[in-house]
């Protein structure tokens, strides 16, 4: 198959998922006659209808309340968010109903359905526009979290998503929608659950996701031209975290570095380390070392931008100052 | 004590209802009636914990409402929730055995009084928060539209009731859910039941406009006041706005001026609301009207009607044995339900 963008990879998923099964549905703002803020949905209005893509009013708490009272009775709902930030709006239908309606139903109910859409710090966008959700989501219970980096990932995990019988929060990066990549022609899906291990190496795990993903992988030409081997996962589900990948690997290397595009206080990375804080403290030969956005709202000025977010050169020096630790 | 509203008048002919279906009304405010006064007894001799929020004197309107529905059809509900559930077909003893926390209640003992669930009675919630249930019902009533008109399924005409309250018309997932369900056509009734408090702040000091039904004229939706102490009232508006929602033709506001008998809550000690106009609602007790009613349009015998009664308290008095005799979950599933396949 030839290249395919990332956008045009979600599309494909949600083209395929609608036309295997029929109560796949599109809404959100601006999904349907307008195609998506990203393209995502592009024409997908023509070809299933105005039911099928639906354009929602700009109400982000009422139509993912809607979206879960479709769920529950029987519809497996796509909500995509213009911009994940707006779902601070939706905070208290993702949290209470998406989330812990299954268990505080006792099981009476099943919400299958799926919030996807652009999140992270663009270019210049501004603090609001700029925001990583997934931190703020990850203690509520019941919830998925998923965050996708390349074509072929966003494109299999997707359909995962929205063929999971849970509500799953689906994490797009706002600066990745035009990577390209070979996918293949045949269907495929990847699993929610399961870290990608993007480079193996031994002497130190990086973990990371999303657009951090590639930040390290710019890093990672650096460090092989200076003779360093490090493993590099991109984490994909951000709750549950696939402890077995990351486990596997610390046993390896016995050191790990965190790369993420979260704030510090309360990330993901956090959590991360608390977990192997529990589960392989005696496998470390170093202390975990986490590299995340500052703990401040995302400047509009560029420069100012840059120094919030992690740049490859600190991923590199973090690599090596951990490496020269060794004992 | 503000300028009450005057109640819209209503004259039901009798022909509009036969024994039967009077019964069928009386029995259901009766065991909403019985089921509620059992739980303030059971909350204050301590078997029943949290906030628990009754429902005596709104009867009628739960009656008139859900009673016109198919079983079929979905129920919206708040955490004033218990005669809802009742009312669209869960039994009494698991609603009960839910509020006493056992695994045999309607959400297996891990929602409680705010939290009833039945997929089996297309019962959604249940909703704890002010103003969440609305979208969902919302929800439930796309997705009927969806079946008929996007899956062409032509016998997908349920239609869904949402219940909340005069103080959660002020928030705003209420207009929002209006505006989509009239833009969409959705066949749904929002149920305003106006019981003029939310918990201590009296319906005027809350909103600019307290005719709720008016609001839903700027979205160019019906909207209707009934005497929500009628039963017969509540009956006939609720069954023209459902005919109105199978046949396709969108939703509808039904504001229902009514009355709550006790506190916001078992925990609230009640100080605000007036002694005089406590009597002046007790005095329109729907039970009672409709009782008279049903006498004197010999549709029953008083006879009859405490038979009701008197069957009516032996399934409460089942219900309590029945939830009390029930086991608790099994600490071994305290994880359980979290995900679908659990
Ligand atoms: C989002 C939210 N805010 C506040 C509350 C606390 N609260 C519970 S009931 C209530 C009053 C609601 O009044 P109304 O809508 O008139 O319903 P009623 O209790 O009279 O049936 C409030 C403020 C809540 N449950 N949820
Ligand atoms: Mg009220």
């Amino acid at each position: 198959m030839a290249e395919t963008l990332l956008f045009n990879a979600l599309r494909e998923a949600i083209d395929e998922e609608m036309g295997r099964d029929d109560t796949v549905f599109v809404l959100g703002e601006d999904v349907g006659v307008y195609g998506g803020s990203y393209k995502v949905t592009k024409d997908l209005y023509n070809k299933y209808g105005e039911l099928r893509v639906l354009d929602t009013p700009i109400a982000e708490n009422s139509f993912t309340g809607m979206a879960v009272g479709a769920a529950m009775t029987g519809l497996r709902p796509i909500i995509e968010g213009m911009n994940m930030g707006f779902l601070l709006l939706a905070f208290n239908q993702i949290a209470n109903n998406a989330g812990m309606l299954r268990y505080t139903s006792g099981g009476n109910y099943k919400i299958p359905m799926v919030i996807r859409g652009p999140g992270g710090v663009g270019r210049q966008l501004g603090a609001e526009h700029s925001q990583r959700l997934e931190a703020y989501f990850q203690a509520v219970p019941g919830l998925k979290i998923v965050a996708c980096s390349t074509p072929y990932n966003a494109k299999g995990l997707l359909k995962a998503a929205i063929r999971d019988d849970n509500p799953v929060l689906f994490f797009e990066h706002v600066l990745l929608y035009n990577l390209k990549e070979d996918l293949p022609n045949h269907e495929y899906v990847v699993p929610l659950d399961k870290a990608e291990i993007v480079r193996s190496g031994k002497d130190v795990t990086i973990l990371t996701y999303s657009r951090m993903r590639h930040h390290v992988m710019q890093a990672v030409k650096g460090l092989e031209k200076k003779g360093l081997d490090p493993e590099v996962i991109d984490l994909i589900s951000l709750k549950p975290l696939d402890f077995d990948t990351i486990g596997q690997s610390i046993k390896k290397t016995h050191r790990v570095i965190i790369v993420e595009e979260c704030m510090k206080t309360g990330g993901i990375g956090a959590e991360i380390i608390a977990s192997i804080n529990d589960r392989y403290f005696d496998e470390l030969d170093a202390p975990v070392v986490r590299l995340s956005s500052q703990d401040i709202p995302t400047p509009y000025n560029g420069k100012l931008e840059t120094l919030t977010i992690v740049q490859p050169k600190q991923i590199e020096a973090a690599v090596e100052n951990m490496v020269a630790l060794k004992v | 004590m503000v300028q009450e509203r005057t109640l819209p008048q209503f004259q039901a002919p009798p022909a509009q209802i036969s024994p039967e279906q009077g019964l069928v009304l009386y029995e259901d405010m009766i065991l909403g009636r019985f089921f509620e006064d059992k739980c303030a007894e059971m909350y204050y001799r301590g078997k029943m914990f949290g906030f628990v929020h009754l429902y005596n004197g709104q009867e009628a309107v739960s009656s008139g409402v859900i009673k016109s529905l198919r079983p079929d059809d979905y129920v919206c509900s708040t955490y004033r929730d218990h005669v809802h559930a009742l009312s669209a077909g869960v039994p009494a003893k698991n609603v009960m055995a839910e509020l006493f926390g056992k695994e045999t209640g309607c959400s297996k003992g891990r929602g409680g009084s705010m939290h009833l669930f039945s997929s089996e009675h297309n019962l959604l919630g249940g909703f704890a928060f002010i103003g969440e249930g609305i979208p969902v019902a919302l929800g439930a009533a796309f997705q009927s539209r969806y079946r008929r008109d996007a899956l062409g399924d032509a016998g997908a005409d349920q239609v869904t009731a949402c219940f909340f309250g005069d103080g959660t018309s002020n928030n705003g997932q209420f207009f929002e859910c209006l505006n989509m369900a009239a833009l969409w056509k959705l066949p749904i009734l929002f149920v305003v039941e106006n019981n003029k408090w939310a918990i201590g702040m009296a319906h005027e000091r809350a909103t600019s406009q307290p005719e709720i039904y008016k609001k839903a004229s700027v979205f160019g939706m019906p909207g209707i006041e009934v005497d929500g102490m009628d039963v017969m009232a509540v009956r006939a508006v609720a069954q023209e706005a459902i005919a109105r929602a199978r046949a396709g033709e969108g939703p509808t506001l039904i504001e229902c001026l009514t009355y709550r008998f006790r506190g916001h809550s078992l925990a609230d000690p009640d100080e605000l609301r007036s002694k005089a106009e406590k009597e002046a609602w007790l005095a329109r007790d729907p039970i009672k009207r409709f009782e008279a009613y049903l006498v004197e349009h010999n549709l029953a015998e008083k006879g009859t009607l405490k038979e009701v009664r008197d069957r009516i308290q032996t399934t409460i008095d089942d219900a309590l044995t029945f939830a009390e005799e029930s086991p608790e979950p099994s600490p071994d599933d305290l994880y359980k339900y979290i995900f679908a396949e659990d």
